[in-house]
């Protein structure tokens, strides 16, 4: 390092805070953060308390441990769908056309297994390529030739609905019974299973961000008080605990067939949680994603490629779309051609925006997906359960992603006043 | 002065976009431990000079000279490599990273494939101590909440920080306060005292006389005049830069090589 100052001087960043010293001053800060726009998961989380109350006054059934459990499973698919979003809106962009990818893609598993006698391994691995494919043609159009995504995607949101037509005929549909893939939305982990898996998680974390917090302390690195690293752990612990013990009692309405235990979608989109997490978060790949998205003129100065960064999230987004399609065919227990269409690609876009991700691009995290994709699941629950006219349920949900989207806009634009990023 | 033989040289650099002919015959050089001014009207090709030189746009005749050494610049990454670093006048910060983020972007330190925050981190705050700013509260601030002095200094930071052998600031006090401006002159002026070779695109002539030992003047993408900043007035350099020539600077055509 050159050393171009003199030793008079007055180095300010000498003297910068390596910690935000007390519990109560962090919650301050938080608060001030709040009110400059920088809101996080914060609204879709109260959303989601807000949700549940009304619908447990309005049906006693809504916090039934069967009916709690359906939410879950319901909300895997919408999850993933919303999880493979957040990069494409990271960087700006949108990808009208998941949810058909999705959909093309379970049609490909679909007709592999039951037409032509593929394993499963073998169809997955399929429909992941289907969807690696038109994330990668997508990503070419959009980068190299510079159409906007928007209008790429609106064009293949339309083509992709011809190609599952031509692979199931029209009207078909493709019945999915194999065991593993129905297996993913029907089956449950064992009661004992589910407590160690818990376990682990929350064991494996708490040791994580102690760790990290002790490393960072004793290299005088910016750190948070302990107090919230611990109050972290134990807001993870507690929620993991509380679904853990509902989906582990008996939820049956037949005494005679106990059903208890955590569905396997739940793990599995734990896991996709913990790995993108870790990709956006831990690695330069995600470090480019957010800084394109932040400033793509800045990106490219700082030598990153733009284009393949671009093209990345496009084949992640279809990709992860075909995985949620593999999921909402073994929710539906078949493949159709209306498979990944309706509302399904909305209520994903929905779900990444409530849980806090912008559609200015730059802020956003996986986890986002994971608390709109409850929220919007918990609507078309609840709504569902009170029997009302589906017109009511397009209303409401149309409603809510308005909502997301203008605290979107305006969070935006207080962080720009109060200068917050 | 420390050193009579330049860092970087450019020699007839020629630049035409289309049938648009920017850059004629452009001599430049730039010395260790010395702060050349670059100026000229808008117009004169100033961007499209340092833009060829950080390899964002290739030359289309001329040799770039590096250490005495002919070398092929392609693109940004080469430029970087040969210790290149170019201070944007928009700055080509991310608003939405931190300090530490912004200063390693595109060059980020790995522990495998997992980004090694704690080295960032502690490198950025090492550089940073070595320049003065005041008012900063943390290293992991987003840089959307710095004023445009801090960002400055940040984004001239990150030079410091890669131990750059050549800096080039594209009007670094354009936009800045008295104050603020006054910091990032100092600034630039350690940065020349430490070693580096300071290229300074700067409109200010007050910035100019005050920091630059050698000044070149751009006149409708040829160089109109290439002198030590002690050897000319603040009334000639405006007529360089509005005419192409001064009357009364005595052999303004033949560019002294001394500072």
């Amino acid at each position: 390092m050159t050393d171009i100052i003199t030793e008079s001087e007055e180095a300010g960043f000498a003297s910068d805070l390596t910690q935000s010293t007390t519990f109560g001053e962090s919650v301050q800060a938080y608060i001030s953060r709040v009110r400059g726009g920088e809101m996080g998961a914060l609204p879709s989380v109260l959303g989601l308390v807000v949700l549940f109350i009304v619908f447990n006054f309005a049906n006693d059934r809504f916090l039934s441990n069967l009916n709690l459990a359906n939410l879950l499973t319901q909300s895997g698919s919408i999850i993933i769908l919303a999880m493979a979003l957040v990069p494409v809106l990271l960087l700006g962009e949108i990808d009208l056309s998941a949810g058909y990818a999705g959909g093309v893609a379970a049609c490909v598993m679909g007709v592999l297994m039951v037409e032509h006698d593929q394993t499963w391994v073998v169809a997955v691995a399929a429909a992941l390529l289907t969807g690696a494919a038109i994330g990668l043609v997508i990503g070419l159009l959009v980068s190299k030739l510079g159409v906007p995504s928007f209008v790429v995607t609106l064009a293949f949101f339309l083509g992709l609905q011809g190609v599952s037509l031509k692979l199931i005929g029209e009207g078909g549909s493709v019945r999915i019974n194999q065991e593993v893939i129905s297996g993913i939305a029907n089956n449950n982990m064992g009661v004992a299973a589910g407590w160690i898996a818990a376990l682990v998680i929350i064991l494996g974390f708490a040791a994580l961000r102690l760790i990290q917090h002790r490393r960072k302390v004793s290299l005088s690195l910016q750190h948070q008080p302990l107090a919230v690293v611990v109050g972290q752990i134990i807001a993870v612990a507690a929620v993991l605990v509380v679904v853990t013990y509902v989906l582990n009692q008996n939820r049956s309405v037949n005494p005679n067939f106990p059903i208890k235990g955590i569905p396997y979608v739940l793990p599995f989109v734990v896991v996709l949680l913990i790995f993108w997490s870790f990709m956006l978060g831990r690695t330069t790949w995600g470090r480019h994603v957010y800084a394109v998205g932040g400033n793509a003129e800045a990106a490219r100065r700082a030598g990153i490629n733009v284009d393949r960064i671009r093209i990345s999230v496009f084949m992640i987004c279809s990709s992860m779309a075909a995985l949620s399609g593999i999921v909402a065919a073994s929710y539906g227990g078949k493949v159709s051609t209306s498979s990944g269409g309706g509302n399904v690609l909305l209520y994903a876009v929905g779900a990444a925006v409530i849980g806090g991700t912008s559609l200015f691009g730059g802020k956003g995290k996986a986890s986002d997906a994971v608390i709109g994709g409850l929220v919007i699941a918990t609507i078309a629950n609840g709504l569902g359960l009170l029997a009302q006219a589906s017109y009511i349920n397009f209303l409401v949900t149309g409603g809510v992603l308005l909502l997301a989207a203008s605290v979107d806009a305006i969070s935006r634009r207080r962080r720009s006043a109060t200068g917050l990023g | 002065m420390s050193d009579s033989t330049p860092l970087l040289e450019l020699r007839g650099i020629n630049k035409s976009f289309g049938v648009a002919h920017v850059l004629h015959d452009v001599d430049l050089a730039i010395y260790p431990g010395q702060v050349t001014a670059l100026v000229g009207d808008n117009g004169a090709g100033k961007s499209t000079l340092v833009k060829a030189l950080a390899g964002i746009y290739p030359i289309d005749t001329g040799e770039y000279v590096f250490d005495g050494k002919p070398v092929n610049v392609h693109g940004p990454k080469d430029a970087g490599a040969l210790g290149i670093e170019v201070v944007y006048q928009d700055l080509a910060l991310c608003e939405n990273l931190d300090i530490v983020e912004n200063m390693f972007l595109g060059r980020e330190k790995k522990n495998g494939i997992v980004l090694d925050e704690t080295t960032m981190e502690s490198k950025a705050r090492e550089a940073l101590t070595s320049l003065s700013v005041r008012t900063v509260k943390s290293v992991r601030q987003s840089v959307a909440s710095l004023s445009g002095g801090q960002r400055q200094t940040v984004a001239i930071a990150k030079s410091v920080l890669w131990n750059s052998r050549i800096v080039l600031l594209d009007e670094p006090t354009a936009a800045l306060g008295v104050a603020q401006t006054r910091q990032v002159l100092d600034l630039v002026r350690r940065l020349a005292d430490s070693g580096v070779g300071v290229l300074l695109i700067s409109h200010n002539l007050t910035d100019v006389f005050e920091v630059a030992d050698r000044i070149t003047a751009l006149y409708l993408g040829r160089v109109a005049a290439d002198v030590a900043t002690k050897d000319v007035t603040s009334r000639q350099v405006v007529e360089l830069i509005t005419t192409g020539h001064s009357s009364d600077l005595d052999g303004a055509a033949a560019p002294s090589t001394t500072a």
